[in-house]
């Protein structure tokens, strides 16, 4: 794969501690979907096989999801290393005696130095909100020391994830960082999405399996294929968003339909594409479209601002005096009953809070789709009638 | 020819499927392909999002007992805190074949979730296949505390367990990406019932005394009327139900034939225009909408909307007459239209870029005690002593701290 390099790296450095019993930190850092948890997984596993390591590395990981304040995360420590009977009632004064007790408690009776111990922290960013940043702070206090050979390892997907660290934190952290940047051209990219969508060696069916592969290979060559990963290359580079694809892809691949064909990426690709705004609209009765082009109308007359139900139920009874011959005049609650069908799709949202003084028909509110939205979605709303079409169509609302 | 196919299932089961959830094969065929055979893992998280009755939750749930596949049914409004939400992923599943309530676990934290989740999983014997936790309305998740949303999207990954979370919502899912991004599941959307769609189901439920083709046409006349409206089925089917028994009032009083059809609908079509302005509003409920059915005289079927007439006293009339001039005038034009000998105003720059909104489209504004009472004096022909049965008729009118008129 074509982070070998840094694999290579990561590796080396997890070794370093394993083997030889040093300490160190280092962040791998990239957006979401580029590797970074793959790549660790990768490096662990190597380390894992290797023969000096066997049995003599210890493993916390730990998550920003889970462990949310610097308590749980201790508990937890705890846990994943066996040693909540020897921790038992105690009560420590702070947060660092508490974890130099664990780490004390590692040391193996005849041995000078301890086992090595290898910190996971996934979402680190989320690690860097806890109060004080104490866990931080002490795992990397550790790292620095001597005593225990501790290696730490952060992943996290912001870039700025230096600039949140406080200072005496960051002055501890080695500076060691591997970035993981989507930095493929799109010939790997093609590349890459022979590799995924190939049957491995192992395959039973070895028939199936060639044939499968043969027609890999053509679509790989085929312009049409190529058009649609070119254009999801250029919406976002990451691999997930390629898996997905092709996971659209072969739902389509059934027993009678045992190959892929270049229309069944097209169709994916359409469907993966999709606003799902304007596919809410499509399903909004003739009335609640009739409201929002009313509110297009006023953000066109009034440049943006804010309007409230009032201003909207206006518009509308000019148009229904008007220009309408097939819209019946509803009443007021009727309107505003599908004004309120809006609010809750959150297709209109209030700017402040509505409180309990103001009224209903008077909060202010602001519409959350633009002028080609609504138009693209008018074209695809089935059997619209013609002249709520033309009154959206027409610039001056006043006519 | 069955539109569903899945070899890890039998055709029979399928079938039945199919008959369950009309107009929705193409997404239960998606949703199957997806899901895969019983130990297989599928996708982590699904997002699955529609307007209301569009069959999410529905299809949802047919889908997961015909198949009889291990799941867990949450609603995040029933449970709208995370800790109520954990506890009852975890009371379900520990319930599974068992009749008996399981006592409910505490579960405070995310941490302990994943802990237990395994536990149970394990304790249920359900390790060999895909667990499915179903959040139904998800969109109260954002309400949640922060990591509630993106560690549910990542719940296989997290306990390292074969599990799909679905998500089920009307929100569509560029509101609910956290900031720093999260796994992104895979999105489904439900399109909404065409008018052919909600004909086929709203048929489906013809009483049997008439035949099927009477019903249609019963049908088809409500969505004449309520379809640019309403395209809520749940909501046509409460209208289809509650009116139907006037629609049938002419062939059972013998006055019409079952294919009568312009006296049908000549009959029914003012009453369900009344229905749109009260039972559509919620403004009677349905038994007092059915009793008013019953009555013999085309009684006045009023919503609460509609005018109320009240006789007011003589100074409460007067009372709101000023209260209403006093939240709609802006308080410099008060010298102009109450006193005598006044001057004129001068049109400033502000007035006249605001000419065009009229007061009425921004709404009442609040006003203090003084400038009412002042108003009122000024109104009322002959002297009003400011007497306490003045102050008293001030609760005729509802108040506020500052006043405002509604």
């Amino acid at each position: 794969m074509y982070f070998c390099l840094y694999h290579r790296h990561l590796l080396e450095l997890l070794k370093q501690t394993a083997v030889h019993g040093e300490s160190n930190s280092a962040l791998i850092i990239g957006p979401r979907g580029s590797g970074k948890t793959a790549l660790l997984n990768r490096a662990l596993k190597d380390l894992r096989e290797m023969k000096q390591v066997k049995e003599n590395l210890l493993e916390v990981h730990l998550n920003g999801l889970l462990q949310t304040n610097d308590k749980v995360a201790l508990k937890e420590i705890t846990r994943q290393l066996h040693l909540e009977n020897v921790v038992g009632d105690k009560v420590f004064g702070s947060f660092a005696e508490n974890l130099v007790f664990l780490l004390e408690a590692l040391r193996k009776g005849d041995r000078t130095s301890s086992c090595p111990v290898l910190f996971v922290l996934d979402e680190f960013d989320l690690f860097v909100h806890h109060k004080n940043q104490t866990l931080l702070y002490n795992l990397f206090d550790i790292s620095q020391s001597a005593q225990t050979p501790v290696t730490v390892i952060g992943l996290t997907c912001r870039q700025d994830i230096l600039e949140l660290l406080e200072k005496r934190v960051k002055s501890r952290f080695s500076h060691r960082r591997i970035y993981l940047m989507n930095s493929f051209a799109f010939k790997q990219y093609l590349r890459i999405f022979k590799e995924q969508l190939s049957l491995p060696a192992a395959f039973p069916d070895k028939i199936f399996a060639q044939k499968w592969n043969s027609n890999i290979q053509l679509l790989s060559e085929d312009k049409t294929v190529q058009d649609v990963l070119q254009n999801l290359f250029h919406y976002s580079k990451d691999l997930r968003s390629l898996h997905f694809l092709l996971m659209l892809a072969l739902s389509n691949v059934t027993v009678r339909h045992p190959l892929i064909t270049a229309s069944d990426l097209q169709e994916a690709s359409k469907q993966y594409r999709m606003d799902s705004k304007a596919n809410i609209v499509h399903g909004l009765t003739v009335l609640e479209i009739c409201l929002i082009i009313a509110m297009k109308h006023l953000n066109e007359v009034y440049e943006g601002e804010p309007f409230n139900f009032q201003m909207v139920y206006n518009e509308f009874q000019k148009f229904i005096q008007r220009k309408a011959h097939c819209m019946y005049n509803f009443e007021k609650p009727v309107v505003m009953k599908a004004f309120e069908h809006l609010l809750q799709l959150e297709l209109v949202k209030p700017i402040e809070r509505p409180s309990v003084r103001s009224q209903r028909e008077y909060l202010l509110m602001e519409l959350l789709l633009d002028n080609n939205q609504i138009m693209d979605a008018l074209q695809a709303y089935p059997n619209c009638p013609t002249d709520v079409k033309q009154w959206a169509a027409s610039s001056l609302s006043w006519l | 020819m069955p539109i569903l196919e899945h070899p890890a299932y039998p055709p029979a089961t399928l079938l039945c499927l199919e008959s369950l959830v009309p107009c929705r094969e193409s997404q239960v065929s998606m949703l199957l392909s997806i899901f895969g055979e019983r130990q297989q893992l599928s996708f982590p998280s699904i997002f699955i999002y529609g307007h209301t009755s569009s069959g999410k939750t529905y299809v949802m749930k047919t889908l997961l007992n015909t198949l009889q596949l291990p799941h867990v049914f949450v609603n995040c409004v029933e449970c709208f805190t995370s800790r109520l939400l954990l506890e009852e992923i975890l009371i379900q599943l520990q319930n599974g074949s068992e009749t008996k309530q399981a006592s409910p676990v505490p579960c405070d934290t995310f941490n302990d979730f994943v802990r237990l989740f395994k536990q149970a999983l394990v304790s249920q014997n359900l390790q060999d296949q895909t667990v499915y936790v179903v959040l139904d309305r998800a969109e109260q998740l954002r309400e949640m505390e922060a990591n509630v949303l993106p560690a549910f999207l990542r719940l296989q990954e997290l306990t390292d367990r074969n599990v799909t979370v679905i998500l089920l919502s009307e929100i569509v899912w560029e509101m609910f990406r956290p900031n720093t991004g999260c796994f992104e599941p895979f999105i489904l959307y439900f399109p909404d019932y065409s008018i052919g769609h909600l004909q086929k189901i709203l048929s489906q439920n013809h009483p049997p005394e008439y035949s099927a083709d009477f019903y249609s046409a019963y049908i088809n006349i409500l969505l004449g009327v309520f379809y640019m409206v309403c395209r809520d089925l749940k909501e046509l089917q409460h209208l289809a139900a509650l009116n139907f028994s006037k629609y049938c009032e002419p062939v059972v009083r013998r006055e019409a034939k079952e294919r009568d059809t312009r006296k049908l609908w000549k009959n029914i079509e003012p009453h369900l225009k009344k229905a749109m302005q009260t039972v559509y509003l919620r403004e009677i409920s349905s038994s007092q909408w059915e009793r008013l059915q019953c009555e013999e005289e085309p009684g006045q079927i009023k919503g609460l909307s509609a005018h109320t007439h009240v006789e007011l006293p003589y100074y409460s009339k007067f009372l709101l007459i000023a209260a209403y001039l006093a939240s709609y005038n802006p308080v410099r034009t008060d010298k102009r239209f109450f006193l005598k000998h006044h001057g004129k105003i001068k049109k400033t720059n502000f007035m006249k870029k605001h000419e065009k909104t009229s007061n009425h489209l921004l709404g009442p504004k609040p006003f203090p005690l003084d400038r009412l009472l002042a108003i009122l004096y000024s109104i009322v022909d002959n002297r009003v002593a400011p007497t306490a049965n003045i102050f008293s008729q001030h609760l005729l009118c509802g108040h506020d701290e500052n006043w405002t008129i509604y």
